[in-house]
């Protein structure tokens, strides 16, 4: 069970406080209706596995119920940084 | 019966506290002190059980959790049984009952070892993997044989009645182990007053100290654990957990710890106590303390009771004044052993002698053995044992220097006991439940832990260090480490060292698998894994056919797949997979251990999350007023809602007709409290809606009300609601009872990660109102009674909404109706919603004001066709398919979402399922929820289906039975005619028709 630092909070929590939201950093389309079905469906559903440094979203639902970034070790599940969304991760994988 | 192996002194045992306890049916007597092994080996029972596959009886051959063979059921009732208690851990007291978990009908007189002889060629090595590869019509014939003959114990049939419960804690070094180095460890850190706490899996602190005759600072090591675990209690900050075994080292220093606080007392635990208790640790710094395991040696017949791992002998003797036997023979690889053969001789029992693998062994030990007249035999082993229920002898043979083969001639030694050791193996399982990999270490001949990402150290024989000298000074130095890396500073300063000898020590032999001088797979069955029956012959058919990797070798054998995880046999059996694949033990792999470290039982699992807390409970303000009238009540999420209301004497049926008739002919009553309630407000909050709703919400007027529907990117309904202008920047946004955490979570993702720059902002408001929906054609005269607002038709529309007093409590009265009646959906400040329920009902009783629950608001709103987000949708339904395109807006300028979802091509092609009504042809029918329709009943299977009932229900009403469901092209079929085949082969045949059956054009809620 993992140990998450929420940006917001300033404070570490348990995993319980936390809801995690996949992949991070997909932005909707600015014009949803000029993407092609592709597009749209890349964008709805392709997510990336990686083996290694995954930047993923996860929310304080049951404590200030505020979203953020981690970058997590998919393998280790060390956690390498977290930062608020609309941030750049400072921690990437290599060819990223 | 007497204890005919026990010592009349020594040992830490009390013997002026005699013990009565059962095994198999028969009374025993023990010691305080006494595990229940302890006690069986000193009443000289030998047999404890039968093997998995061959059926051969099997005893005792460990002291502690690596214990393959005893592994027995407990408990003197049926409530109190468990299942999987290793004997050698659990602590003896007055009246405990146990017997043999396998074994059929009894361990000492076994029918199925007739059977076994068959079994083993029935069950090869492979058998799971072969049974599973081939058809699995199979599997249920030998499954039956396979639980039989196991017989892996029972769980009880009756209420457990103890309580378990769980407590967290937050520490600054968490040390797993309070031997030696763990103790020394835990001093150190606890002065420099770090937060420590420290768990041990025995009822006394001290590890292998406990049977070390050992000296530290020049006196028994044992006057060094009292004063030490003395000094530790002194501390505040420092928590000891004796009988507390850390089962679980999970990710990001987070661990489980499974304290069994009673079950060394009786058989249920004394009135007011726990029996057990799950901590639950986040540790700044975990220092794994967890020593090592002794490995037996893989010899012929080496299952048959009375070979031993040589420091479980020691243990015995040391610590529980019992001697397992009458002559020993000792088969070594290493010095250490050689104390085995010393306490027994000090016992005064007889060695016959010592098997030194090695050559030419030299070390202090060795010349103590041999200036006291041990016979040792060097260059030799044990190569095989004779006897079935005890052992009656050995064979020992000259081996060469590799111990590759047999070099000379065989000669016979009459003996009871094999004690033996192949060195020792670092108990490492915790640190590979984190993930991290174990690296081989050929200078120690075992695996130690690899590189871990948590913040972990390790001291003592976990690390390979085996001398109590050295070991004491790495416990110390660890300790300070991790009190100093949490932040103590100056923890190293001033370490007093526990001094202990140096024993003088040769190297030892790298030798798992003794040779024979028959093949391997001729000669008798060398045992690697006793709880699955795994034999080294085994382990070199499966690398024959082809399983290289150790993995799969462990698949195709089950090594290391029963509950002891394989603690002692697993590192033999990839020792002789290597030899076999002619390479070296890392090259084969590694061996990876997963949490529980020991079984741990269901109850401290559960805690009190079980019985009346075994959730959460959500009640509404009006709760205490439905239980008195006789609700039942239904779970909608955590919520406990009214079901229906039945009167004495009433059938479900007879209720529901009821109250849907009395609601449509005058007026009903809903406790409507749960449906999620959010209060949006901010200058952007209007345009919020219309982001998130499908349809338009810009022109919705202060004091106006409308329907929403929310999709998700893909154009699927997810949640639907009645959303309320409050003011020009505040709304009320109603959601589903079950979706209101979601849809919150929903629209703050929005806001948070797409749209910052809007102002707008949420809270939810659920638990704060409490509303009553009072609906019918009087609930107009009935609110008319209690409230300053101004009922009129023509002001106070259908829609609107309006902010007064209901029963002299402010009061937001919506006219929003979910049955097509004239509607009322009363809100106040949920603490006052008890009591202006009640005055609802001191003014409804002329007008036969009746409450109804869930299950008569399903009926009713289907009758008018509305959807239940999550029963009439399911995530694969657009608003089109729901026949709701009245609902979806197609000129707002923002692209909402659900919008490009639904352009896609699928989402418009021809054939889709839709929302239609049904009408079974026989009006009494209420066609099952779930029924697949078909045009053609008579079709061969597998029948083409068109879609499902979604709802169904009888009206009573209009007299006959509605149902709503998914029909491929639905909306194109009105009229025509559908099956629904049933489980039972009757077919029940359905008109497609509108979801509206009742008052189609809406005139009875525009009074
Ligand atoms: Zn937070």
């Amino acid at each position: 069970m993992f140990y998450i630092y929420c940006p917001h909070c300033g404070e570490h929590r348990e995993e319980e406080e936390f809801h995690a939201k996949g992949q991070a950093h997909i932005a909707r389309p600015a014009d949803p209706d000029s993407c092609s079905d592709k597009e749209w469906g890349e964008y709805l559903y392709f997510r990336k596995n990686p083996r290694g440094l995954h930047h993923e979203m996860w929310v304080h639902a049951a404590g200030c119920r505020k979203f953020f970034n981690v970058t997590r070790d998919t393998v280790s599940y060390e956690i390498k940084e977290v930062y608020k969304i609309g941030e750049r991760p400072s921690v990437v994988a290599a060819g990223n | 019966m007497s204890q005919k192996n026990r010592l009349a002194s020594g040992g830490r045992i009390d013997r002026s506290k005699p013990l009565r306890f059962k095994y198999n049916g028969r009374e025993y007597q023990g010691y305080q002190g006494d595990t229940l092994a302890s006690a069986l080996l000193a009443n000289g029972v030998d047999v404890i059980g039968r093997s998995f596959k061959y059926s051969r009886p099997r005893g005792i051959v460990a002291a502690g959790a690596e214990e393959p063979n005893a592994v027995l059921q407990l408990g003197a009732t049926e409530a109190t049984q468990v299942p999987n208690v290793r004997a050698t851990q659990q602590e003896l007291f007055g009246g405990l009952v146990s017997s043999a978990t396998n074994g059929w009908p009894n361990a000492d007189m076994d029918l199925m070892s007739y059977v076994g002889k068959v079994g083993g060629r029935m069950m090869p090595p492979g058998f799971y993997y072969k049974t599973f590869m081939y058809p699995q019509s199979m599997w249920e014939t030998y499954e039956k044989f396979i639980r039989k003959a196991a017989g892996l114990g029972r769980s009880p049939l009756e209420n457990d009645p103890d309580t378990y419960d769980k407590i967290n804690h937050h520490c600054d070094v968490m040390i797993v182990g309070a031997g030696p180095a763990g103790l020394a460890a835990a001093l150190v850190a606890a002065r420099s007053g770090a937060r420590v706490i420290l768990a041990d899996e025995q009822n006394e602190f001290g590890g292998s100290l406990l049977h070390s005759r050992e000296k530290i600072n020049g006196r028994p090591a044992a006057n060094w654990v009292a004063e030490t675990v003395a000094e530790l209690e002194k501390h505040p900050e420092v928590l000891l957990l004796p009988r507390s075994t850390v089962n679980g080292y999970h990710d990001h220093n987070f661990l489980t710890i499974h304290q069994r606080c009673t079950d060394h007392v009786a058989d249920q635990a004394p009135k007011g106590q726990v029996r057990q208790r799950m901590h639950r640790v986040r540790a700044n710094w975990v220092v794994l303390a967890t020593g090592a395991h002794e490995r037996p040696l893989v010899y012929g017949n080496n299952d048959v009771p009375g070979c031993m791992v040589a420091s479980a002998v020691s243990t015995y003797i040391n610590r529980y004044g019992v001697v397992p036997g009458n002559e020993l023979v000792l088969m070594t690889t290493n010095d250490y052993a050689y104390q085995t053969a010393l306490d027994w001789a000090d016992a005064g029992r007889k060695v016959v002698a010592i098997v030194d693998t090695r050559q030419n062994p030299k070390g202090a030990r060795i010349e103590e053995a041999r200036k006291r007249g041990l016979n040792v035999i060097t260059g030799s082993a044990v190569i095989e044992v004779q006897g079935s229920k005890r052992v009656s002898g050995v064979s020992v043979a000259p081996i060469d220097a590799r111990g590759d083969k047999v070099t000379g001639s065989v000669q016979r030694l009459s003996c009871d006991t094999v004690a033996s050791s192949g060195g020792w193996s670092p108990v490492i399982h915790l640190s590979c439940h984190t993930g991290s990999r174990p690296e081989w270490r050929d200078d120690i001949i075992g695996f130690v832990p690899g590189k871990t990402v948590q913040r972990q150290l390790t001291a003592g024989g976990i690390n390979g260090t085996y001398s109590l000298r050295k070991v004491l000074e790495e416990g110390a130095r660890t300790g300070a480490q991790a009190a100093e890396s949490a932040g103590f500073a100056d923890a190293a300063k001033g370490i007093a060292l526990p001094l202990s000898e140096e024993v003088q020590e040769g190297p030892a032999m790298a030798l798992f698998h003794i040779p024979h001088t028959k093949p391997t797979a001729r000669a008798p069955k060398q045992f690697v894994d006793f709880q699955n029956d795994v034999t080294a012959s085994g382990i070199e058919l499966a690398t024959r056919e082809g399983f290289e990797s150790i993995e799969h070798v462990k698949r195709y054998t089950a090594m290391g797949f029963g509950t002891d995880q394989g603690k002692l046999g697993n590192i033999n059996g990839m020792a002789i997979a290597a030899k076999s694949l002619n390479q070296t033990i890392p090259q084969t792999g590694t061996t990876i251990f997963r949490p529980n470290y020991t079984p741990i039982t269901f109850g401290a699992i559960a805690g009190r999350d079980c019985g009346e807390l075994f959730d959460v409970k959500r009640y509404s303000a009006m709760h205490r007023w439905h239980v008195e009238h006789g609700a039942l009540f239904e779970d909608v999420g955590n919520w406990k809602r009214p079901w229906y209301f039945p009167k004495a004497g009433e059938s479900m049926q007879d209720a529901l007709d009821r109250e849907c008739k009395a609601t449509r002919e005058s007026v009903g009553i809903l406790d409507a409290s749960t449906l999620g309630k959010i209060d949006i407000q901010g200058k952007d909050a209007r345009e919020f809606l219309a982001r998130v709703y499908t349809n338009a919400w810009a022109k919705l007027g202060v004091g106006k009300c409308r329907y929403g529907l929310m999709c998700g990117e893909d154009g699927m309904v997810f949640d639907d609601g009645v959303t309320s202008c409050l003011a020009e920047n505040h709304f009320l946004m109603t959601t589903t009872t079950g979706g209101a955490a979601r849809v919150l979570e929903w629209l703050e993702l929005y806001h948070q990660t797409e749209w910052p720059e809007m102002e707008v902002y949420f809270n939810t408001v659920t638990d704060q109102w409490a509303t009553m929906t009072i609906s019918g054609p009087n609930s107009r005269k009935l609110l008319a009674e209690l409230t300053d607002i101004d009922l009129d038709g023509d002001s106070f529309k259908f829609m609107d909404w309006r902010q007064g007093k209901v029963a002299g409590v402010p009061a937001r009265v919506f006219r929003i109706s979910f049955t097509g009646e004239l509607s009322y959906e009363i809100n106040v400040q949920a603490n006052y919603g008890l009591y202006v329920w009640e005055k609802l009902f001191e003014h409804g009783a002329k007008f036969n004001l009746t409450p109804y629950g869930t299950e008569t608001m399903h009926v009713l709103r289907a009758e008018k066709g509305f959807i239940i987000a999550g029963q009439d949708t399911d995530g694969s339904v657009t608003p089109i398919d729901l026949g709701m395109s009245w609902c979806v807006s197609n000129n707002k300028p923002f692209s909402y979402i659900g919008k490009r979802g639904m352009a896609r091509e699928d989402c418009n092609r021809p054939n889709r399922k839709q929302l239609v009504g049904l009408k079974a042809k026989d009006p009494k029918k209420v066609i099952p929820e779930g029924s697949q329709a078909v045009d053609d009943p008579k079709q061969p299977l597998p029948m083409k289906m068109l879609g499902h009932v979604t709802s169904s229900y009888y009206s009573a009403n209009l007299g006959h039975s509605i149902a709503m469901g998914m029909i491929r092209d639905g909306h194109n079929r009105m009229g025509e005619t559908v099956y629904y085949p049933q489980a039972d082969g009757s077919v029940i045949e359905a008109e497609i028709c509108s979801p509206i059956f009742l008052d189609p054009k809406g005139e009875r809620q525009n009074v």
